[in-house]
């Protein structure tokens, strides 16, 4: 016991079980500046810290629900569930995997496609998933966004989608390989129509969703400071055996290097979206 | 141990020593050592077909990166006439770890385009590895519009680790570069050929890989991931690297069953790298097979075949 404490009253140390009455995830900090903010204004800030502006990482369904209008939704491919090709099994089997992830984020694959309206213009809106199993991208995901971008055509609205991924899906083997292909014939497709595909790249993009869907976007627009590339850091660095450059890989780099058409907040992403939309469909405002 | 032969290759490495020491002595000398060679030769012969009638995936994955295995430029020199190769990306540089260019196979010309891979050490790092930087995928593509333009059959020959994970490349833009192919490749209105014909090392391979028919050679791979990288990620070691293999169904045989290939090209006893004019000539054969079926077609069919090939990939459950 310290002298401190033997001069303190015991009356005024805090009990140890006392901790318990303050209701959990009531205080959040920031990752960006280790600020402590509450969490219900964090909330409502679309979970962009209101001190530094580091834009925190959502779930897909809370992605679009702040993106789309509040009605109508329609959601598209909800059942698609994945085979197991190979029967998969490193450490865990692909199964349990699979399962594991479904019970933690409550989806039952890691994109998520919506019919649905921006500014009551129609659109379709796709996210990916980060939690589960790091956003990363198998046939379902593939399939989700192929009928996408299907049922964009069929209706003749544009496409968005926010990829949040660690790339392709390794438990998928070549499956996972070609749906890099596949998504990206498919957004062929729409070009060809004349509809607009708009890519938003939010923390992290990268390896094989990156070098698929997620530049082809007429427009490519970043998060702030969202980490972008087709390589993750880290194999760079141990190629290379060189420290990376400050700031490498991250939004900011992207727009410098030409990668990127635009930066967008959070928080203005409604309205600028909107916007570009209605610029590109030409119609009168 | 002879470093031009792998590990379950060294007890036919050891005979092949013996053979050629028995030959030589059979030269100076008067006595007649033919039938030892010969009783030798048979022994080499049934040793190979007993190692390769039961390789494991890891085995094949490391054949597919034999030090002596055939590469692109091998089977230009062998199967391609009047080869002339066209360089250069028009934007920034030219990618030496992608060759391509204009040829014949057969009676047909058309644009070849393959990773090249380096022999020696001087070569390897000139070609860095075959592992294509954005500049080598932009080159690739622009050929293609090339031939495209004056109706030419694209053959793309696969080998390589993997796009190359650099600073530079990054800079310039490593994934849009992989992206824009697989874009333009799908609604390239001219046939479209690949071969797997060593290391399919995932992106930085289905960026000259998107087709109307994908073949492999035998003893070739294909993956999303690297063995030893899908081994120290998932296993965090890389020296599980052959239960990688395994799980992932890189090879030839797994993947045609699977439908996810079109065509098995078989190799000579003992893999291409035992003998490259057979290899070549077999590879020739089942391109002027495909380019026979694939030239008449009307490109609109082509167009919609190669699409609903491309969407039928995945393995899904549900509505």
């Amino acid at each position: 016991m310290s002298w401190f404490e033997k001069l303190m009253p015991s009356r005024i140390r805090t009990e140890g079980g006392s901790k318990k009455a303050v209701p959990e995830g009531l205080w959040t900090k920031c990752p960006g500046c280790d600020a402590v903010l509450y969490r219900a204004e964090m909330e409502r800030n679309l979970d962009v810290c209101p001190k530094c502006g580091h834009h925190n990482r959502i779930s897909a369904r809370r992605r679009l629900d702040l993106f789309l209008d509040l009605e109508p939704r329609e959601e598209i491919g909800a059942d698609l569930e994945s085979g197991d090709p190979f029967k998969f099994k490193d450490s865990k089997r692909y199964k349990d995997r699979l399962a594991a992830a479904q019970k933690t984020t409550n989806e039952n694959e890691a994109l998520v496609v919506m019919r649905g309206k921006l500014k009551e213009r129609d659109v379709v809106a796709a996210a990916f998933e980060f939690k589960f199993m790091g956003g990363s991208m198998g046939s379902v995901v593939g399939e989700r966004f192929v009928r996408g971008a299907n049922a964009a055509m069929e209706h003749h609205t544009p496409y968005i989608c926010f990829s949040a991924t660690g790339g392709a899906r390794m438990q998928e083997s070549l499956f996972s390989l070609m749906q890099m292909a596949k998504t990206s014939a498919v957004l062929n497709q729409m070009a060809k129509r004349g509809l607009p595909f708009i890519s938003v790249m939010t923390d992290p993009t990268m390896g094989g969703v990156s070098a698929s869907l997620a530049m082809l976007g007429d427009i490519n627009v970043a998060e702030p400071n969202a980490l972008i590339g087709f390589a993750g850091p880290r194999v760079i660095e141990q190629t290379v055996r060189e420290t990376l450059p400050e700031g490498f890989q991250r939004s900011e780099f992207l727009l410098e290097k030409g990668a990127i058409d635009m930066i967008v907040d959070r928080r203005e992403m409604r309205d600028l979206l909107a916007n570009v939309l209605s610029l590109l469909s030409r119609r009168a405002a | 141990m002879n470093l031009d032969f792998l590990d379950f290759e060294q007890p036919i490495a050891e005979l092949q020593a013996k053979i050629e020491e028995l030959r030589l002595v059979s030269n100076d000398n008067e006595i007649n050592i033919q039938e030892e060679i010969e009783r030798l030769e048979g022994k080499s012969q049934s040793l190979t077909e007993s190692i390769f009638s039961s390789l494991t995936p890891w085995q094949i994955s490391q054949l597919s990166r034999h030090p002596l295995r055939p590469y692109t430029l091998d089977y230009i020199n062998l199967l391609i006439d009047n080869f002339e190769e066209l360089h250069g990306d028009r934007a920034y540089a030219d990618d030496p770890s992608i060759v391509a260019g204009l040829g014949r196979i057969d009676s047909y010309p058309v644009m070849l385009i393959g990773h090249q891979k380096g022999r020696d050490t001087k070569d390897k790092i000139q070609r860095n590895f075959g592992m294509p930087k954005p500049e080598g995928y932009r080159k690739a593509l622009r050929l293609m519009r090339t031939a495209e333009r004056f109706r030419l059959p694209v053959v793309t020959f696969i080998d390589t680790p993997g796009a190359y994970p650099g600073i530079g490349a990054e800079e310039r833009g490593q994934s849009e570069a992989i992206a824009r192919n697989l874009f333009e490749m799908a609604g390239l209105h001219t046939p479209i050929i690949a071969v797997v014909i060593g290391e399919g090392g995932s992106g930085g391979a289905l960026a000259i890989g998107v087709a109307d028919r994908v073949m492999m050679l035998q003893y070739s791979t294909y993956s999303v991931i690297s063995p030893e990288g899908c081994a120290s990620i998932l296993w965090k070691n890389a020296e599980k690297a052959p239960l990688a293999a395994e799980a992932m169904n890189i090879t030839s045989q797994d993947l045609k069953k699977h439908g996810l290939i079109d065509e098995i090209v078989q190799e000579p006893l003992g893999g291409a790298h035992r003998d490259y004019e057979m290899t070549a000539r077999h590879l020739k054969q089942a391109l002027v097979e495909t380019l026979d079926n694939l030239t008449p077609e009307p490109v609109d069919r082509l167009l919609e075949n190669r699409h609903q090939r491309l969407m039928s990939y995945g393995m899904v459950n549900g509505q």
